[in-house]
């Protein structure tokens, strides 16, 4: 066993950590000595974890998340934990209670979100790999903003034990890396069957990334090329698309009439299991106390006031309000139909294709400052959230730059495939990238 | 159409606290968002799919938990080994 103390002092000027262990001890294994970097709403024992939100500012989990003890048994330093959207919820890092996170390609725009912070610490070369978490595109989004590679596993593959929960049914924690290799090597870290985790898959992923892709099908929904997708974008991407033609993949035209309620079911989905999720956050556990000479509700308002920033409150109400009586038929129950849409779908298209190509985002990475209005920013997710919702494997992969800006290919696989979708992405890589 | 009577009811039973200086914002966001909800009754119809969700169990088996120490250790206020909480009545 080898093993040692990895020392990091970096230079955080995009503000890429909330928290960063100067001395990292790593001991012997496959990651032996490598620095990585961990979301911020993943548990680490003994070192803060605050989901980038004052009301745990101070909170120190008495334990691990599962994705950590692996991490740690093969030996990697774990140097610091990253900036976030608060609880997960956003898509620019901007709705961090402790700033925002800037992309390294351009510190006028934004990495993306909500793992902006683990997308920018890999990007500016500060860690080799880092985890992210991703319910609507967290992991994709911020990778394609920024220029790297990231994995949304299958959902049950990586276990959720320790994950701060925003909202179970959609969320995975994935690989974060430069290239293909090491977010392989990362996936075959974090994944294994998890009793803790009552949907974790006993699928353990040990795979060595095969650049064939000859014969690949390649189906491509139109709806991933529909309103709302930046022109110059889509045109990346469809050059993207051909270069894998050339690589010998079939490229099919398909359909994908789901889409039209997916962003709408997903939002009414994730913000109701956030409305219930979140209740735990009174205080009183963790995080700032609450008066105890106060009335409960009077002191509990209190503290979730000042302690939740405005995007998390929102998502609060909106998930209380779908949920509530009289509106629960009209809101969540049509969700749960749109949702199972977006399943059928899936199944259907994976008769015929092996996977499943598009653009990751419809426009490049958004300038600071310049997504105010809520709506416009879930808009933005368009692409992202059918993978979540049916439970997927996707991968963002850099295809090319749009106004010098990076640009995500995204890959979206059949369940328990996750290694089909990084074969492709590794062909991709390897042999039409540039 | 929400009013603001509405969303100050909503942010009641959630306990999520509400200024009213905040209440003309989160109302007109609220309408804003829920107008665009409306897609799903248009891709809604008796013929949609049903829903595929059913329950797995695992038996209850007893296991090993954190300490009370463990668990206190991040509580503000605590007393005599219990977390102190505002007051109920």
């Amino acid at each position: 066993m080898t093993g040692g103390v990895f020392r990091f002092r970096p230079d955080d000027r995009y503000h890429a950590f909330i928290t960063c262990c100067e001395e990292a001890a790593y001991g012997g294994g496959h990651l032996s000595g490598i620095p990585v970097a961990v979301k911020d709403n993943i548990s680490t024992k003994g070192i803060m974890t605050t989901c980038a939100s004052a009301i745990l500012w101070g909170y120190v989990p008495p334990y691990n998340a599962y994705v950590v003890d692996r991490l740690k048994s093969e030996g990697a330093a774990i140097v610091g934990k990253t900036n976030m959207d608060e609880f997960g919820m956003g898509t620019t890092t901007e709705n961090s209670a402790f700033g925002p996170t800037l992309n390294p390609i351009d510190t006028g725009r934004v990495p993306g979100g909500s793992s902006g912070g683990s997308a920018a610490a890999v990007a500016a070369g500060m860690v080799r790999m880092a985890l992210g978490t991703d319910t609507g595109g967290s992991i994709r989004c911020p990778a394609a903003f920024c220029g790297i590679v990231g994995l949304k596993p299958t959902y049950g593959r990586v276990s959720r034990y320790g994950l701060i929960a925003y909202a179970n049914s959609l969320e995975q924690i994935g690989p974060m890396a430069a290239n293909v290799s090491d977010v392989n090597l990362l996936m075959s870290i974090i994944t294994g069957h998890d009793p803790r985790d009552s949907t974790s898959y006993d699928q353990p992923y040990h795979h060595v990334p095969d650049p064939g892709i000859h014969g690949l099908r390649v189906g491509v929904p139109e709806e991933f090329f529909g309103k709302g997708v930046d022109p110059r974008v889509a045109s990346v991407v469809w050059d993207a698309i051909s270069r894998m033609e050339n690589q010998g993949a079939e490229i099919i035209s398909c359909r994908m009439p789901s889409m039209s309620a997916a962003l709408a079911a997903y939002y009414v989905t994730c913000t109701s299991e956030a409305s219930s999720n979140l209740a735990r956050f009174d205080g009183v556990r963790y995080g700032p106390g609450a008066d105890p000479k106060k009335q409960w509700h009077e002191a509990f308002q209190e503290r979730r006031r000042e302690g939740f920033g405005k995007e998390v409150r929102r998502r609060i109400l909106l998930g209380t309000f779908a949920l509530s009586s009289g509106y629960y038929g009209k809101y969540y129950a049509k969700a749960q139909t749109a949702r199972q849409e977006v399943r059928d779908d899936f199944r259907r298209l994976f008769r015929d294709v092996d996977v499943l190509a598009g653009p990751t985002m419809p426009t490049i990475a958004f300038k600071l400052g310049e997504k105010t209005d809520p709506l416009s920013m879930y808009l933005s997710d368009v692409l992202t959230v059918p993978a979540n919702l049916a439970g997927v494997p996707a991968i963002s992969v850099p295809c090319g730059t749009s106004e010098g800006m990076p640009v995500g290919l995204q890959i979206m696989g059949r369940w328990f495939e996750d290694e089909r979708v990084v074969d492709a992405a590794f062909a991709f890589e390897q042999g039409g990238a540039s | 159409m929400i009013e603001e009577k509405d969303v100050e009811h909503i942010a009641e039973l959630a306990d999520i606290g509400m200024e009213r200086s905040e209440l003309a914002e989160f109302t007109a966001q609220f309408n804003e968002i829920l107008d665009y909800f409306g897609v799903l009754d248009q891709a809604w119809t008796e013929a949609s799919s049903e829903v595929e969700e059913y329950n797995i169990f695992r038996d209850d088996e007893p296991a090993g938990s954190l300490s009370q120490e463990d668990v206190l250790a991040n509580a503000k206020e605590t007393e005599d080994g219990f977390f102190r909480a505002p007051r109920v009545m």
